[in-house]
């Protein structure tokens, strides 16, 4: 870095490029794209093997129902998280100091949907249905267990904004980057909802 | 590395060697890690094939270097071969090497717009590498499943007999599309973000845009195979039965979804090397480049349309016939705008001063070999001639002269090219001859052999051909033998080029800042650019193919040369 200064006057460097998009936003939305096509390979993947199977045998003989009502509080839960998070932004684009509240109740009403769901993980396992019991278990684990791992690794990150926010230094590049990833694990989920749980 | 790589800037603050070139952020140095980890898995691939390919032509000898070969080896061999030629040459090389390197300098930039995440992005791949290396040495050796690791084969120990090969070899796959991942993300942002005051979107050179498109490519195919990936690994180590029809899984299932990323793989290193092709055809023949706007254009028709022919590949893998009518339209469509690519590439080319020097040599080569690399894709993609050559010696053959151009030609242009700028140094022009029609040469005797006896019938999957003397008749071996001595004699050659290479490197003569008197803005930074790429960052004021303009003074019209002095 030291390098550029000493070689480029300060006095000659170009006025600072004004991005249409931050770059901050459009990498993470590429990264979006690459994660929506890696949800969809294995959703692709669920509904053809349920469409594979023989007559009456699906839901797998023997295994569990999957909990839609608890699945449907969870994707309330979820949902609300992302509306907070928006509500966040628009207060933190006029007031930053502010914006604290609506940024912590984002991040509570996620970790609640993470716990919601461990619960349910929990009670299913009790039940019989597991990784290798049949088809549906695989097939339930991976995809749902593949968007709970974003959802936690989205919670950490949403975490260290907020510990930004309290120190009053959340730099709009961790916002916007942060914001675009959360609204992809929420929105990922009602689609994961609709076609796994059904 | 020479001495004067990134010293030039530094001043007395000189970091230490590894600080400067195992962990750097600079754009430059990360291109060249890509390009030295990419030549060092070259030389794996290389020695893995001449190995397999002396059993197919002395079946039973103790090949020289590696002993007897048994029908074991022959499977982790030719896996080997194709994983690492495909995804840790040819992307490493074409795609993150040279984006790395270019991208910036040919926008007009200092450095990526995320140069922590390209660091972390190479470290990655190192790490996928020896991962990857780390399996030869296991118990039961490197995965003997194919490179397109098809189930039920690659996901039971029992029948690949690879049981630790065959995940570390998914592990590595999976941590080397991370790798790409973040690189691309990069890659396109920097595009988009940084380009230098008055570089409109057609003045972005043709290898930048190609690369852009490549990677959005690369980034919308990939999720469903690392979704597969996570599949298989599943299945090989906790017992899960996706891919097992026993269990209620499907193994064509596994197909679906290598070949939907598999597919448009092939236009992701297929794109920058067109795009390499157009900066140097335009550079030595003096001529602007025959329609900019149709390649760029072709360029985003070839990258949309890669995503709906991938079933070509599972023509007689029992799927629907009406599905197969479907791909093979598709499929034959996607020639229609690469044809067109190589259309514009001759009409640039036509009533041109052409200068026939090392580059330019492998550009024209690149051409005319890929053409037969297309032409028999037309057999291949029509459902009813494909099912007679499915698995024949004729399909790796087509694939090999598609893919050979791409990765070794395309970067052989790019190296002897782009040589000057990145080390300051000119290679030698009379060996770098010497090597290019070794090479060629040698290459057209590997594989018009082998389509000759896969158009007879030759099953591509065979270790010892003494077995079945339906393959043994008249004239069949002796093709094989002289596909394989050609290889040992373009494995030679590749000797000439990395003399030349490393004795270039450091007694090369000095390259003059713009020895090509090339238009493009990486020409304009000091040859090689130190960290930081320009002294004051330019400003564009043309496109980057004005060549012999009549208003220009020279033949060439940089971009960032005002007007009024022109």
């Amino acid at each position: 870095m030291e390098a550029t200064l000493t070689q480029a006057d300060p006095a000659n460097l170009r006025p600072a490029r004004r991005a249409a998009v931050p770059s901050a936003v459009l990498g993470t939305l590429f990264f979006v794209v690459a994660e929506v096509m890696f949800f969809a390979g294995l959703i692709s993947a669920y509904t053809i093997s349920r469409a594979n199977q023989l007559p009456g045998m699906w839901p797998p003989p023997g295994q569990p129902a999957l909990p839609v009502g608890a699945g449907a509080v969870s994707t309330g839960l979820l949902l609300l998280s992302g509306a907070a998070l928006l509500g966040a932004y628009l207060v933190w684009r006029r007031a930053p100091a502010r914006a604290t509240a609506p940024l912590l109740g984002a991040w509570l009403l996620g970790l609640a949907f993470v716990l919601l769901q461990g619960r349910e993980w929990w009670a299913l396992l009790g039940k019989g249905l597991t990784l290798t019991s049949s088809s549906l278990g695989s097939f339930f684990y991976l995809i749902v267990g593949g968007h709970a791992l974003h959802a936690v690794g989205a919670l950490l990150v949403l975490a260290w904004a907020c510990a930004r926010q309290l120190t009053g230094k959340l730099s709009p590049g961790l916002f916007f980057g942060v914001q675009t990833f959360w609204y992809f694990v929420v929105l990922m989920w009602p689609v994961i909802y609709a076609r796994v749980y059904f | 590395m020479s001495s004067a790589t990134a010293d030039a800037g530094h001043g007395h603050h000189d970091q230490g060697f590894i600080k400067k070139y195992l962990w750097s952020t600079d754009h430059k140095v990360i291109g060249f890690q890509y390009l030295f980890t990419g030549m060092f898995m070259a030389l794996i691939g290389g020695f893995t094939v001449y190995v397999f390919r002396m059993q197919l032509a002395f079946p039973g000898m103790s090949v020289p270097g590696f002993g007897r070969v048994t029908a074991h080896d022959y499977n982790s061999l030719v896996t080997t071969h194709g994983s690492v030629m495909i995804f840790w040459v040819a992307m490493p090389v074409l795609i993150a090497a040279l984006g790395n390197y270019l991208i910036p300098l040919m926008i007009g930039c200092d450095d990526m717009v995320f140069p922590r995440i390209n660091r972390l992005s190479y470290q990655l791949f190192l790490v996928s590498s020896l991962v990857l290396i780390t399996s030869f040495f296991v118990d039961g050796g490197a995965f003997g499943g194919a490179w397109t690791a098809y189930p039920p084969l690659s996901a039971k120990a029992a029948y690949n007999l690879t049981p630790h090969g065959a995940p570390l070899w998914l592990v590595a796959v999976a941590l080397e599309f991370v790798a790409f991942l973040l690189g691309g993300i990069n890659f396109i942002t920097t595009v988009m973000n940084s380009r230098a005051p008055g570089m409109k979107m057609f003045d972005v050179p043709i290898v930048v845009w190609m690369i852009v498109i490549a990677s959005i490519v690369f980034m919308a195919s990939v999720g469903p195979l690392v979704a597969g990936a996570v599949m298989l690994l599943f299945d090989q180590t906790v017992g899960t039965g996706f891919f097992d029809p026993s269990r209620g899984g499907d193994p064509v299932l596994w197909q679906h979804l290598f070949w939907f990323f598999g597919h448009p793989e092939v236009y992701v290193v297929l794109l920058p090397a067109m795009g390499i092709v157009a900066e140097i055809i335009t550079v030595f023949s003096r001529k602007k480049l025959f329609a900019y706007k149709t390649v760029l254009y072709t360029a985003i028709g070839t990258g949309v349309l890669s995503f709906f022919v991938w079933a070509h590949h599972q023509f007689v893998a029992g799927i629907d016939p009406r599905m197969a009518n479907i791909f093979s339209v598709t499929t034959l469509l996607i020639s229609i705008p690469v044809a067109e690519m190589v259309f514009v590439y001759i009409a640039t080319l036509y009533g041109g001063s052409i200068r026939l020097t090392t580059p330019m040599l492998w550009a024209l080569a690149f051409i005319g070999e890929f053409l037969i690399g297309g032409v028999t894709g037309i057999f291949l993609g029509a459902s009813g001639s494909d099912i007679y050559f499915h698995d024949t010696y004729f399909v790796v053959a087509h694939f090999h002269y598609t893919f050979f151009p791409i990765a070794f030609i395309g970067s052989f242009a790019a190296i002897t090219y782009w040589f000057p700028k990145m080390f300051g140094k000119m290679l030698n022009e009379t060996w770098g001859k010497v090597h290019f029609w070794g090479t060629i040469i040698a290459f057209n005797f590997i594989f018009i052999p082998l389509f000759l006896t896969g158009a007879r019938g030759d099953h591509r999957r065979i270790y010892d051909y003494t077995h079945f003397p339906d393959l043994m008749k008249a004239g069949m071996q002796e093709m094989r033998v002289l596909a394989t001595l050609a290889l040992v004699v373009l494995l030679a050659f590749q000797v000439v080029f990395l003399v030349n290479f490393f004795y270039s490197l450091v007694k090369g003569k000095k390259a003059e800042q713009n020895p090509w008197k090339a238009n493009t803005l990486e020409w304009v930074a000091a040859s090689p650019p130190p960290h930081g790429n320009f002294p004051e960052l330019p400003t564009v004021y043309r496109g980057p193919y004005e060549y012999s303009h009549p208003e220009a003074k020279d033949d060439y019209w940089p971009q960032n040369q005002p007007p009024q002095t022109a």
